[in-house]
């Protein structure tokens, strides 16, 4: 909803009325609520030791800026297209042909032309023109070039945190520009000046603390996982206790904490538990949790590559300092893209470690000879392909399920093929989305890169709305009941996105649909993860 | 026998007033989105024009059947939904529906000046207003939701709870909590 | 908005002048017709080498392909090895599809099927279409033009202009010769892919948002170098033995300036050339170079079996287990988690805490 209050006769003029036809370059930023997340609390910042950490307000004038703060952008950005081909010839190639215009999400949800990618990428380009160019400098605005100013500076910060780095632009581009690129060099410039939102800066300050993302405590952490174990005992009968920081384990275990904090995140979690303690009871599978790695998720890829680095280093320190012999990774997004293109660069060699092979089924994960983590969508698909799961996926013949690729796996990695046979295997029905909304060309869940808070909750539903309105396609059309994910941002941004747009779809993690299907040794259940009878069993559940 | 031709005149018009109505809605977006919105025709690539199109006809053929509360919520909502969200003041989300007033007094003037159907237009009228009501109900219900969703985020931060229990160690605190 | 394409076209109209009073009045062939190609032709071979030197200056510190298929993981899921390439033949197959077929571009065109029935195409094809004619009808018109440099003329050549004027427009009898002389169906597509390229930029919402200056004149200029040289062949023709006694003592930097048989426009066509070629480096017109850079398309997938290095990756402050476990040994002892050193063999530790503690 729009700030403004209209006066009674302004109120059917305003109907008729179409904006100005300004050029974007000469349409100042408005900065609306409900489209922004908040500034980072300096606490944060400064725990980080990042630069100019002080409280401010991104709906002030003043935004208390250090007095050079352009030259440090300057510095800044002459730095990164040195160091960042990418940044350099993304910067210098663009024709302006239009492909990328609608392809993204916040702008066929929000309407705002200057969330257009390629608009979003000139918000930096117009800068670098009149900074770098000679072009630029002798042009001026005629040559698409205009100085760096406090007006600009805000536009920066306003679109910067309206992109979710989805990188659906880069596949439609006859150069792969990748935006995810732009705003991550974008966001790296205005972190120079302490201009984060507090969404990311917290997180990241907690994750660099305690470990993970919500600054849960080595105990607190293993308390919720405690609950989930009570949890699955009183459904089934079972004890499936996991082991925390065991040395000398075969493989350590890393994923969100999203899952073990949050609905329904938390049924993930307790699929993981389901399934390692299924693994360990029949094949001897030896597997550690870590309280101090206890993140997979990484909001300091949302901030700058040197914080993305610090927090990745945990993975690697807690492997060596375990010896384990490999490194499986949970259900997420971000952290995928991290892993598979950056954390080996980053953080590596982990020549401590040996070559990922599967302990039940002996395969050779080849793909990870080098960073030696595998995603548990390979782990689990691998299992079942050798049949080493019994599986029983009449199960959730009560659930209707679609498949959502998060961005990250489906544009970063190519995990596409693993999830889909995995819930074809653990569900009878199972329905795609239309083809040009799946895989490579999947939609954001509207809340990736930082961006799931709650003050920004319509640029999170507008940002969703491609999303949610392929899912009420197959939900009107298939009476599709369940939106399944590998991610713990989706899980965590889903369930309101479904609540305002498609109420009767519910949000499933894969490996919650993996447990509910899995038959547990000995085990007695009549109800699925939620508590809800399994189908064919509702007298029983209620006894 | 005047209702019967009333409804022929009424659906040979349909075109051509969904065609100004639709215009009406999507131009209240800036207008390089507009053209976007009315020309791209794919209801995946383009959910916010295409859903506001299929629903005003939706509607403008219940205006003259029976405007059936539920049938005009059903195609109304999808629109208002997509608007309550946007950049748009309630009167902004809402107000197109009464911009189908002027569009039929335009499109119809002959007939009307005719005084042949005075008691048909005088009866859409009022079904006008009630299609604005309505839209104003759906935009509030839009609204709490929204506002509702909010307030879910912050409580379900089990976070607040673990805080409070001390549980949780914040970047600024000096040491971790008792 | 219309001014970004106003300056452009005035832009390109004052060069028209330029070079037409320059040559027709002023006399100024020798400017025209030798010292400003060369000019242009240093100005472009120095700024396109500069500017790849400046683009391979910078590092490319991370494997960032943007993945377009399924990844090569385990051996029974089929890989998509061209859009998800792993090894650098594929990498090189992707960027041929992408470079010779601008695959991206042709994945923007999708079918549609609206209200229910009706077929439609959208917009995106005709983008696809009109950039493959644009590129491939100039590349044409280029190779065609190597018969003014090369002598004798390359069989090749001969057998591309047969190709290109296939469609002959002429009627050839033994006493008279009507029609136009072997049609060159590549001019032709040129000019109305340039005619398109510049119509969608002024119809089309969004580009016509997102369309700059820059974007206007190279499509102005190269409208006018393809309409001055149709006009030449076929309306005011110029004495293609004089250009070509121009052009062959050009290539053998023995220039001449023949006395006749050259108008102003081909001198104007010449000039549109040069600027072109002058301002090909410095523009966005370098996409045709840095298309082979671009690390979301040049790189394979491959970034876990093998490790990517980066150039300039140095060492970051981390907060390591051992801090961690010092902030929260006593609670994890108190949950049951194994700890790696218990509280009394490094007792200073929690004294500065405490003391810490005890100072607040």
């Amino acid at each position: 909803m729009s700030d403004e209050l209209l006066k009674p006769d302004e109120l059917f003029a305003k109907i008729d009325h179409r904006p100005p036809k300004t050029d974007w370059m000469s349409t100042p930023v408005q900065i609306r609520k409900g489209m922004y997340c908040y500034a980072s609390n300096y606490k944060s910042v400064e725990y980080l030791g990042l630069p100019n950490a002080r409280p401010w307000n991104p709906l002030d004038d003043d935004w208390k800026l250090p007095e050079n703060w352009q030259e440090i952008i300057h510095q800044g950005f002459k730095e990164r297209l040195e160091k960042f081909r990418s940044f350099k010839i993304f910067m210098d190639i663009c024709v302006r042909c239009g492909a990328c215009a609608d392809k993204c999400h916040f702008f066929i949800g929000t309407g705002d032309p200057k969330n257009m990618p390629v608009i979003r990428a000139e918000l930096l380009r117009s800068v670098y023109r009149n900074d770098f160019t000679r072009m630029g400098k002798i042009l001026g605005k005629i040559g698409g070039a205009r100085p760096m100013g406090l007006d600009v500076l805000k536009e920066w910060w306003y679109y910067m945190f309206q992109c979710t780095e989805c990188r659906r632009c880069s596949v439609f581009c006859p150069y792969g520009i990748d935006t995810a690129e732009i705003t991550i060099m974008g966001r790296e410039l205005l972190n120079l000046i302490g201009l984060n939102i507090d969404w990311i800066a917290t997180p990241v300050a907690n994750c660099y603390r305690t470990g993970n993302h919500l600054g849960i405590q080595p105990h607190a952490f293993k308390g919720m996982l405690d609950f989930f174990v009570e949890d699955v005992e009183d459904l089934s009968g079972i004890n499936v206790e996991p082991v925390y920081n065991k040395k000398g384990a075969d493989i350590l275990f890393i994923t969100p904490s999203g899952d073990v904090f949050a609905d329904p995140g938390t049924y993930t979690c307790m699929g993981y538990l389901i399934l390692f303690h299924y693994l360990k009871e029949k094949y001897g599978l030896d597997i550690t949790w870590s309280t101090y790695a206890s993140e997979g998720g990484n909001f300091g890829f949302f901030t700058s590559h040197e914080t993305m680095k610090r927090l990745n280093a945990k993975m690697y320190m807690e492997a060596k300092r375990l010896g384990v012999k490999w490194i499986l990774g949970g259900e997420c997004g971000h952290m995928w893209r991290v892993i598979n293109q950056y954390m080996d660069t980053v953080n590596g060699p982990a020549d401590f470690l040996e070559e990922p092979v599967s302990p039940i089924t002996g395969t050779k994960f080849e793909n990870a000879k080098s960073t030696k983590m595998v995603h548990i969508a390979e782990f689990t698909a691998d299992l079942i392909k050798h049949d080493k799961l019994d599986l029983d996926p009449g199960r959730n013949d009560n659930l209707k399920v679609t498949y959502h690729d998060s961005c990250n796996p489906a544009r970063g990695m190519g995990l596409l093929e693993e999830p889909r046979y995995i819930i074809k295997k653990v569900c009878n029905n199972f329905y795609e989305m239309p083809a040009n909304t799946i895989r490579e060309q999947t939609f954001c869940c509207g809340g990736g890169a930082g961006l799931n808070a709650g003050e920004d909750m319509e640029l999170r539903m507008a940002g969703g709305l491609p999303r949610a309105n392929a899912v009420k396609y197959v939900h009107d059309k298939y009476g599709v009941n369940v939106l399944s994910c590998i991610c713990a941002v989706d899980r965590a941004v889903f369930p309101a996105l479904m609540e305002y747009w498609v109420p009767e779809v519910e949000v499933y993690g894969m490996h919650e649909l993996v447990a509910n299907a899995l038959i547990l040794p000995g085990e007695k259940r009549t109800t699925d993860l939620r508590g809800e009878p399994l189908p064919g069993m509702e007298d029983k559940a209620d006894e | 026998m005047a209702t019967m031709i009333f409804e022929t005149l009424i659906a040979k018009k349909k075109a051509a007033i969904i065609k100004k109505w639709f215009g009406e809605v999507v131009d209240s977006y800036p207008a390089d989105t507009s053209k976007f919105l009315k020309k791209q025709k794919d209801p995946f690539s383009n959910p916010v024009g295409q859903t506001t199109l299929h629903g005003l006809e939706a509607i403008y053929d219940e205006l003259f059947k029976g405007m059936d509360r539920e049938i005009i919520i059903s195609f109304l909502d999808p629109i208002i939904r997509i608007r309550a969200i946007q950049n748009f003041t309630p009167s902004q989300a809402t107000g197109f529906t009464f911009a189908l007033k002027k569009i039929i007094d335009d499109q119809l003037k002959k007939e009307i000046l005719s005084k042949q159907y005075t008691a048909q237009f005088s009866q859409l009228r009022t079904r006008i207003d009630e299609l604005g009501l309505i839209a104003f109900d759906i935009y509030m219900s839009c609204r709490e939701k929204v506002l509702q969703l909010k307030a879910n985020e912050a409580r379900n931060q089990t976070y607040s709870a673990f805080k409070r229990a001390g549980l949780i160690v914040e970047p600024g605190d000096s040491r971790a909590g008792e | 908005m219309n001014q970004k394409y106003i300056y452009s076209l005035i832009a390109v109209l004052a060069l028209f002048l330029i070079a037409y009073v320059g040559s027709e009045a002023a006399g100024l062939q020798i400017l025209f017709g030798i010292i400003l190609p060369y000019l242009a032709i240093i100005a472009f071979l120095g700024g396109f080498i500069v500017r790849i030197l400046d683009w391979a200056g910078s590092s490319v510190p991370f494997a960032i392909p943007t993945t377009c298929g399924q990844q090569k993981s385990l051996p029974w899921i089929k890989p998509n090895a061209i859009d998800n390439p792993t090894s650098t033949g594929a990498v090189v197959l992707r960027m041929f599809f992408e470079i010779v077929f601008f695959r991206s571009l042709f994945r923007n065109t999708r079918m549609g099927i609206s209200n229910g029935s009706r077929v439609f195409y959208k917009w995106e094809i005709f983008l696809w279409i009109g950039s493959l004619a644009f590129h491939y009808s100039f590349l044409t018109v280029i190779l065609r033009h190597l018969r003014f440099f090369i002598e004798p003329v390359p069989s090749a050549i001969i057998l591309l202009e047969n190709i290109d004027s296939f469609f002959k427009l002429e009627f050839i009898t033994h006493i008279f010769q009507i029609g136009l002389p072997g049609f060159y169906l590549s001019g032709l597509i040129l000019l109305a892919a340039v005619t398109y390229l510049f119509l969608r930029r002024i119809f089309i919402p969004q580009v016509k948002y997102i369309s700059l200056a820059a974007d206007f004149f190279p499509l102005f200029l190269i409208f006018g170098i393809a309409f001055s040289g149709i006009l030449m062949r076929y309306v005011i023709k110029v004495d293609i033995t004089a250009v070509k006694e121009l052009t062959m003592g050009f290539i053998t930097f023995h220039p001449v300036v023949p006395k006749e048989g050259i108008s102003g426009i081909f001198y104007v066509h010449l000039f549109f050339v040069a600027i072109l070629l002058a301002y090909f480096p410095f523009s966005k017109l370098m996409h045709m170079a840095g298309v082979f850079l671009s690390p979301t398309r040049n790189m394979a997938n491959n970034t876990r079996a093998v490790r990517h290095i980066n150039p300039w990756n140095y060492p970051v402050p981390v907060h390591t287990y051992e801090e961690y476990e010092d902030e929260f040994r006593e609670k994890m002892i108190d949950a049951g988690l194994p700890v790696d050193k218990m509280p009394d063999e490094k007792p200073e530790e929690i004294t500065a805490d405490q003391k810490k503690e005890g100072k607040e």
